[in-house]
């Protein structure tokens, strides 16, 4: 198709302004304000600590989100290397350098506050491979010589987090990786030849687990098996789901929640708490919103004209989705507990951060829809 | 411009496209998964998890009932509660229970042992139940705790009940409270739902026959509780349900005043009603402090109680087994009267001793009471005479008689430690001994030894039933408003004595069982054990009242722990001069005032040696105070609407 460059790059602010998604905001900005209530339940009903840095996080990275969105997609698409080696190398720096909390080692500390690299990666990632598949010709994508450099910047940051050890971003970094690897065409017979290595090294892999993350495992299939212990957090988070009912406990009056039987209310089971005060139609309610954020972002991978835009959009997207999906599965005990904090709702900087940032740059890729990256 | 590669651009895109509308299907797919499952949780489990939830939120912790207290027939509480302090702490609520315990030392005295025992029962339970550190301590070191509250977190200063016991001359018919233990826990079913920490229960006695209906009901306070198990706030509180009060027909000034009169030695005095069985009075001695046993014995208290060859703890005049000794003559007599065996006045020759296939069969009197009739046997309390007798009427028909007169047989309900004693016949001996019965086996239970044992409640009950005429009566000692038959029967003879009616019809209409054949037998005995009272002669002759008011009928006994050696008898060994343990023990039964039977009594001496010196004047001081709070009682029977 041809386009004179002039025009690209002489789109006036006010079109740059009337191209940006409103739909994809608005249901972010509810959002967040849902999860500002639900983390001012997790106080207790107080204006305390939680409630105001999440407050204080949602509007700073929101805002954040809404400038990337104007930042050039050439831009992305240009450092997309760069971008992964940097948080790459912050990883790398965690091994180093990191702060260590119950067990495990996950943060740098940047004063102003606790950065989780790992969170980071997931974006990272889903940008460096919608680079380079973008770059990748068909007919060399499937050639055993292309799939060196996939593997390898997947590889390596899930060692690294795996390690810290942090096995549910872990593989949730590796979900948004093989979702842009598949989207671009690689074949299913690879997919299926790492699958069964993988399986092959699962023996391996399961004696350097850690006790807790076995017994979460064995747990998982038996929440029964020690109900005080490890199977605790799933029991009380489905007594908490199934006490809510079809309208919830109301607002502030989730007993689960308020007498501390919730673990980690404030982080993974956020949506437990707001599901037992506001029922199954809260529920829904909740994913409604992130039905209508994950078709916003497949839909502006649609319009994109890029197939590096193409990539990012429906990687995110899926990747956002598995997020999703993955927090609420584990909550509701149809999956072991990984720890993923829910996009947006959970309290968490770097995971809001890294979702802002996903979403900033899938917010550029609508507004620069039909600008060509290279 | 057009790019060189844009048709493979195209391609691209299309196979991104169609790889995404796969994924697509795929998300559709997972997200109605997961509404499913929030609509088998949300809407078809709800009510069982809201359940599991309510579970959670609410804990219960159990409030001890306070228990009923027992008053006597003068509505005087005989165990009655009071207020006690204690010391309670929750575990959970104290951040260092090891500093937690060196403070209250310095507070409370507590010793090492008790402080090692707590430690161990925290170690056992939940962090968030209460235990008691404390369960009775003094006003001062209540006061003492709560100045130094702020500095003792998790403990709490309870102001509760327990019972206490005024007076220890009823310990025994009474019972005594204490813990529960393991054992009660399992044998007793109505415990199950009761059982709440620092409860206690009744363990002997009336505490114990009552201890269901006395125990009342339990109470509870639920609390909203977090997931560490901490109150939130209280969101019920049931006070449960004091135990129910119960009215004995105990008269504590009797109990008192007999308590004191026996109290050196070991003994029983029963005193009972001889119209409804009213039991007036029950003591048994030496008594012991059953406050003692509420918080917890102290052992030097306990080892003092059962290293004490009286036998304080037994219950005698329930659980004490005695060979009624002559005091049995009288239903000897009644039986062979009414068997026809012999006449009032047949007689026997007594010379001091009867030889039976070469064996002595001696009387206590060495030199012999002479020419004996009934009358005689009784008043001298001749034991040839009624080795006759007993020979001729021969052991069965002894035993249906003492049988019929309530030997033998337990006379309360529901009182454990009672015993029923032993009525011997030529059946008893074979099953129990597996011998055949001799003669000479007869000649002994004439006279209340041998095989022989009964319980001073048993021979009180004989005397009541002799004294009123020979009907049967049911001893009680829980009052109740029930009509007297008996004393209806009484009166209305009195009224009518002209009566055409036969007894045996009369009596039917009064829903009596008489005990006689003949009432006259009776009669005969009642005068028989008159002059043993107050002719002289008789047994216990020197310990009568002259006033009539006072008279009594009795007879007294002694029944032999060891038999006399020919040299003993020989030598004239005097009981006194016996050791303790080998004299025998005294007994004495009357009825009183003679001329209008109000009351029964029995007293037992052990190893008192002869009853009429021991037991008869014992008998005679309680018969007088029973005798002058009559009047009183008599009054609160009418006042009670009990018809006399």
């Amino acid at each position: 198709m041809f386009r004179p460059r002039s025009i690209q790059s002489s789109l006036s602010i006010k079109d740059k302004i009337l191209s940006i998604d409103y739909i994809l905001v608005i249901s972010i900005f509810i959002l967040g304000l849902t999860s500002i209530l639900a983390m001012y339940s997790t106080d207790g009903g107080e204006l305390k600590y939680h409630t105001k840095s999440h407050v204080l996080r949602f509007f700073v990275f929101f805002i954040m989100f809404l400038i990337l969105s104007f930042i050039q997609i050439r831009f992305w698409h240009s450092q997309s290397y760069l971008i992964y080696i940097l948080f790459f190398i912050l990883l790398l720096g965690v091994k180093y350098f990191g702060l260590t909390s119950s067990g495990s080692k996950r943060w740098l500390d940047l004063y102003f506050m606790n950065l989780q690299p790992s969170e980071l990666m997931k974006i990272g990632l889903i940008l460096f491979l919608a680079k380079y598949y973008h770059r990748t010709s068909i007919e060399n994508l499937n050639r055993v010589r292309y799939l060196f450099l996939p593997i390898v910047v997947l590889v390596a940051p899930i060692i690294l987090v795996a390690t810290q050890p942090d096995l549910g971003t872990a593989l949730l970094i590796a979900a948004g990786g093989l979702t842009v690897a598949w989207l671009a065409g690689v074949r299913v017979k690879f997919f299926t030849i790492s699958g069964l290595a993988s399986l092959a090294l699962l023996p391996i892999a399961i004696s350097f687990l850690k006790p807790y993350q076995k017994s979460r495992i064995l747990t998982f299939l038996n929440p029964e098996r020690d109900p005080l212990g490890a199977g605790y957090q799933i029991i009380q988070s489905k007594i908490a789901i199934g006490s809510g009912g079809l309208f919830g406990k109301g607002f502030l009056q989730g007993s689960q929640s308020y007498l501390d039987y919730l673990p980690e209310k404030h982080t993974d089971f956020i949506f437990t708490l707001f599901s037992e005060e506001f029922g199954f139609f809260g529920s829904l309610f909740i994913l409604f919103l992130y039905a209508i954020i994950v078709w916003r972002i497949i839909k502006i991978g649609n319009v994109t004209r890029s197939n590096f835009g193409k990539l990012f959009c429906y990687g995110f997207g899926t990747a956002f989705f598995i997020y999703v999906v993955v927090n609420m599965m584990m909550v509701l005990g149809l999956l072991p507990i990984v720890g993923s904090p829910l996009p947006i709702m959970s309290y968490g900087g770097s995971s809001m951060m890294a979702i802002m940032l996903g979403l900033g740059i899938v917010m550029s890729c609508k507004v620069y829809k039909d600008t060509p990256v290279n | 411009m057009l790019s060189p590669s844009s048709g493979n651009t195209v391609i691209k895109s299309k196979l991104i496209g169609r790889r995404m509308f796969l994924l697509t299907a795929a998300k559709a797919i997972v997200t109605f998964g997961i509404i499913g499952r929030l609509v088998s949780l949300q809407i078809n489990e709800r009510s069982k998890y809201k359940t599991l939830s309510d579970k959670n939120r609410f804990r219960e912790w159990k409030l001890a009932p306070e228990r009923g207290v027992i008053r006597d027939f003068f509505d005087k509480e005989i165990a009655s509660n009071k207020q006690v302090y204690q010391v309670h702490l929750i575990p959970e609520n104290s951040k260092d229970i090891e500093k937690l315990f060196v403070r209250l030392k310095t507070i409370l005295n507590i010793t090492e042992k008790k402080l090692f025992y707590l430690k161990r029962v925290i170690a056992k339970q939940k962090p968030w139940e209460p235990i008691i550190v404390s369960d009775n301590i003094t006003w001062s070191e209540f006061s003492r705790l709560n100045l130094f509250l702020h500095e003792l977190e998790g403990v709490k200063p309870i102001v509760s009940v327990a019972r206490m016991y005024p007076d220890n001359s009823s310990a025994h018919i009474l019972g005594y409270v204490s813990q529960v233990s393991a054992k009660d826990l399992q044998t007793k079913k109505y415990l199950k739902d009761l059982h709440v920490p620092g409860m206690s229960i009744g363990k002997t006695g009336l505490e114990r026959k009552l201890d269901e209906e006395i125990i009342g009901k339990i109470g509870f306070q639920r609390y909203e509780v977090n997931a560490y198990g901490k109150r939130i706030k209280q969101i019920l509180i049931n006070e449960g349900q004091a135990g129910k009060s119960f009215k004995t027909t105990l008269d504590f000034e009797v109990q008192k005043f007999t308590s004191e009169l026996v109290k050196d030695k070991a003994a029983a005095v029963c005193v009972m009603d001889v119209y409804n069985g009213d039991i007036v009075s029950l003591v048994s001695s030496p008594t012991f402090k059953p406050n003692e046993f509420v918080h917890g014995l102290d052992k030097t208290y306990w080892n003092s109680l059962i290293k004490n060859e009286m036998r304080p703890l037994t219950n005698k005049a329930i659980a004490g087994l005695y060979p009624p000794g002559s005091t049995i003559k009288t239903l000897v007599a009644l039986s062979a009267l009414e068997n026809g065996v012999i006449k009032p006045l047949d007689t026997f020759k007594c010379e001091g001793k009867i030889e039976l296939y070469g064996e002595k069969f001696h009387c206590w009197e060495k030199d012999g009471h002479g020419i004996v009739n009934l009358r005689k046997g009784i008043q001298r309390s001749c034991d040839v005479y009624f080795y006759e007798v007993a020979r001729k009427l021969g052991v069965d028909r002894i035993s249906e008689t003492a049988k019929k007169f309530g030997l033998g047989k337990k006379v309360l309900n529901g009182f454990i430690e009672e015993r029923a004693g032993v009525v011997p016949n030529t059946k008893w001996k074979k099953k129990f001994i597996g011998q055949n019965w001799y003669l000479g086996e007869t000649l002994h239970s004439g006279i209340g030894q041998g095989y022989f044992q009964s319980t001073p409640l048993q021979l009180c009950l004989m005397t009541a039933q002799i004294a009123n005429g020979g009907f049967e009566i049911k001893p009680r000692i829980i009052f109740d408003k029930k009509n007297n038959n008996l004393r209806e029967y009484i009166k209305y003879k009195n009224e009518n004595p002209n009566d055409p009616l036969p007894t045996d019809l009369l009596v039917s209409n009064f829903e009596l069982k008489p005990l006689f054949k003949n009432q006259e037998h009776i009669n005969l005995i009642k005068d028989a054990m008159f002059s043993s009272s107050n002719e002289p002669g008789g047994t216990s002759y020197r310990h009568r009242w002259e006033n009539k008011k006072f008279t009594f009928a009795g007879k007294t006994g002694s029944s032999q722990i060891k038999r006399f050696t020919q040299a003993q008898r020989e030598a004239e060994v005097k009981q006194e001069s016996l050791p303790y343990k080998d004299r025998d023990h005294a007994l004495f039964v009357a009825y009183a005032p003679y001329n209008d039977p109000k009351y029964a009594i029995s007293v037992l001496v052990e190893h008192g040696g002869s009853g009429g010196k021991t037991a008869a004047p014992i008998a005679k001081k309680v018969i007088k105070k029973v005798l002058e709070r009559h009047e009183l009682r008599k009054r609160i029977d009418s006042l009670l609407g009990e018809q006399v």
